[in-house]
């Protein structure tokens, strides 16, 4: 795939990982659902000691999810393979999916109450309303 | 074993910055940390003197923290040291003369510095002081352009400007290692930089931070009250990956008026990942959102390596968060506008600081640091003033003053536990952060009792503006 290089900024998987609804009584917010209406690939340069710093603090499978909901899940293993610190082509895998794959524009919603968070300019804005907190 | 004890008396000097005085200790603290190494001074240490001897350190120690600091001028590997030429010629010509000669054989080249502290040298007598220098076994080629080795004689004048002596009170020698990182205080300055706003940190303290934060390649670091970013700038010089916060929609976005002088609005591309462009760190960069730090978005676990930030204190950027007192009426539908901003409400500096404290403890990983800035009004500061958290253990307190009755104290804290259901919350003991503004209302009061020139500079360096 061709990689566009990008000026503005963009949400990444690595941030949609460690992001959950804040919504008032809500009891499982974790993970958002992912609308996302323009997606793009941007080339980061990969860094093997990052990403498996990374690693452990991931939901893994909340991280398949991401990618298979953008279309970019490719063949990304749906468990956490052994020894990966060793595992050169599996952690450039995820390094594409943490941290090139971006979300433009779109919404991240919280699975339990529904709530939609709007991603404008690849930035999500997670405030609340005034009546809801 | 005789290596390992003569590598022991090796002793290295650091020749420090005379400003920021009380951030030089923690931040050379911090370097060596970085390098699992403890601060061993000499005998008569004096935390104000720009001179610091300094030693259970290899060579590479020394160049990692010279690496790092914007405190440290340079360092030496100290040959000799006395309080008169005559007792610097005696520890001169004690310092084992198999340790010299690696630096002074005769295919070498070199040259001999001159640096003085509290007064200025003339020319004339900086030559003589290196003729005095000739019992030295030099055998290499003097070379000024680019020598191989470079030699330094530094002279300290005390610290008292008013009443420099004719002599100087402690004379050293030693061979120049490194330098440390000045420059980046000059290179980063906020005026070249494409992105700023009215708070924008300056350079030097920005990096300050970092290094009390040790930040390290390779770290992810949080700055929840992001603003334009300068923080997160100085995270990425030093290799970590950055992500930050703001509650202002226009800040993230990089919209609304311009903080320049002779500029209206914020140009198309002015936001925190072209700040990052522009020193080159683009790739460090992970993400920025809106979102209010008294709401956390953040996953319950821990995540981060340090969490750096200057927090609003309500005298140039307003202190809120989301939610309202009033009775919203909200739209038939049921639906806000995606533009809609929600209506803020005032968020308490107390409730901002432990708010903070709690966020550090459940998303810093162990050992990881809480650098932040607190606003002192100097009448009733006191250390136990500090806010608290059993998780959280302090490390280093240091003032700014910024007038004759207010500064503010960079904190570090350092995560020792996790949190656990039984710990008390965050403590902040200080009535000066409770109530809406109180920062503000003494900050002002006591402004408005002066005239002017010292506040002014007090409120421009609470801007950054001066470094």
């Amino acid at each position: 795939m061709r990689c566009i290089s990008s000026t503005s900024e963009n949400m990444k998987l690595l941030t949609h990982n460690m992001l959950t609804s804040h919504v008032k009584g809500v009891i499982k917010g974790y993970p958002l659902l992912i609308k996302a209406t323009e997606v793009k690939v941007n080339e980061v340069e990969f860094n093997p000691q990052f990403v498996c710093r990374m690693i452990p603090k991931l939901e893994w499978c909340a991280l398949v999810q991401a990618a298979d909901q953008l279309g970019h899940r490719q063949d990304l293993p749906g468990e956490l393979v052994p020894d990966y610190e060793k595992n050169e082509d599996f952690l450039k895998k995820v390094h594409r999916v943490l941290m090139e794959v971006e979300v433009l524009e779109g919404c991240l919603q919280c699975p339990e109450s529904g709530r939609e968070f709007p991603i404008s300019k690849g930035i999500p804005n997670m405030l609340l309303n005034e009546d809801e907190v | 074993m005789a290596t390992s004890s003569s590598r022991s008396c090796l002793q290295y000097l650091f020749h420090l910055a005379h400003d920021n005085l009380e951030f030089r200790l923690p931040e050379i603290r911090s370097l060596l940390a970085l390098r699992s190494k403890s601060f061993h001074p000499s005998e008569n240490f004096n935390e104000q003197s720009p001179f610091w001897c300094l030693g259970s350190l290899s060579e590479e120690d020394v160049r990692s923290v010279m690496a790092r600091s914007v405190c440290a001028k340079s360092a030496f590997e100290l040959w000799g040291h006395g309080r008169t030429h005559s007792e610097l010629r005696t520890s001169l010509l004690n310092y084992p003369s198999e340790k010299m000669r690696p630096y002074m054989h005769k295919e070498s080249t070199y040259k001999i510095n001159i640096e003085s502290f509290n007064k200025s040298l003339l020319l004339k007598d900086k030559i003589k002081k290196i003729n005095a220098l000739d019992y030295l076994p030099f055998e290499g080629t003097v070379c000024l352009t680019n020598p191989q080795h470079i030699f330094c004689l530094l002279e300290d004048y005390g610290t008292d400007c008013r009443n420099i002596p004719e002599h100087p009170n402690h004379i050293y020698f030693g061979r120049w290692i490194a330098d440390g990182q000045r420059e980046l205080i000059c290179s980063f300055s906020v005026k070249k930089r494409h992105f700023i706003g009215n708070t924008s940190m300056n350079a030097g303290l920005s990096f300050i931070m970092a290094n009390h934060a040790k930040v390290k390649e390779n770290d992810l670091i949080f700055d929840p009250f992001v603003g334009t970013g300068s923080l997160l700038v100085a995270c990425s010089h030093f290799g970590a990956y950055v992500c930050g916060t703001d509650i202002d929609y226009n800040i993230i976005h990089g919209k609304g008026l311009s903080s320049r002088k002779n500029q209206k609005w914020r140009g198309p591309d002015e936001n925190i990942r072209a700040n990052l462009r522009q020193y080159g760190t683009e790739k460090m960069y992970v993400d920025v959102m809106v979102s209010d730090a008294s709401k956390p978005v953040w996953r319950n676990t821990a995540l981060f390596d340090a969490i750096i930030t200057d927090p609003p204190y309500g005298i140039r950027e307003s202190t809120r968060k989301t939610g309202s007192h009033k009775n919203i009426t909200k739209p038939p539908n049921g639906t806000y506008a995606e533009s809609h901003v929600p209506v803020s409400q005032v968020y308490h500096l107390s409730d901002i600081l432990s708010d903070l404290l709690n966020f550090s403890a459940h998303h810093l990983l162990m050992g990881g640091r809480l650098v932040y800035w607190l606003p002192v009004y100097k009448p009733e500061y006191c250390e136990e003033r500090i806010p608290v958290h059993p998780c959280l253990r302090l490390i280093s307190n240091c003032e700014q003053p910024l007038s004759s009755h207010t500064s503010r104290r960079l904190i570090t804290m350092e995560k020792i536990k996790e949190p656990e259901e039984l710990d008390n919350p965050a403590y902040v003991s200080d009535g000066l952060y409770q109530g809406h503004n109180t920062f503000r209302k003494k900050y002002f009061s006591a402004r408005n009792k002066k005239s002017g020139k010292e506040e002014e500079q007090a409120q421009m360096l609470m801007e950054n503006k001066i470094s």
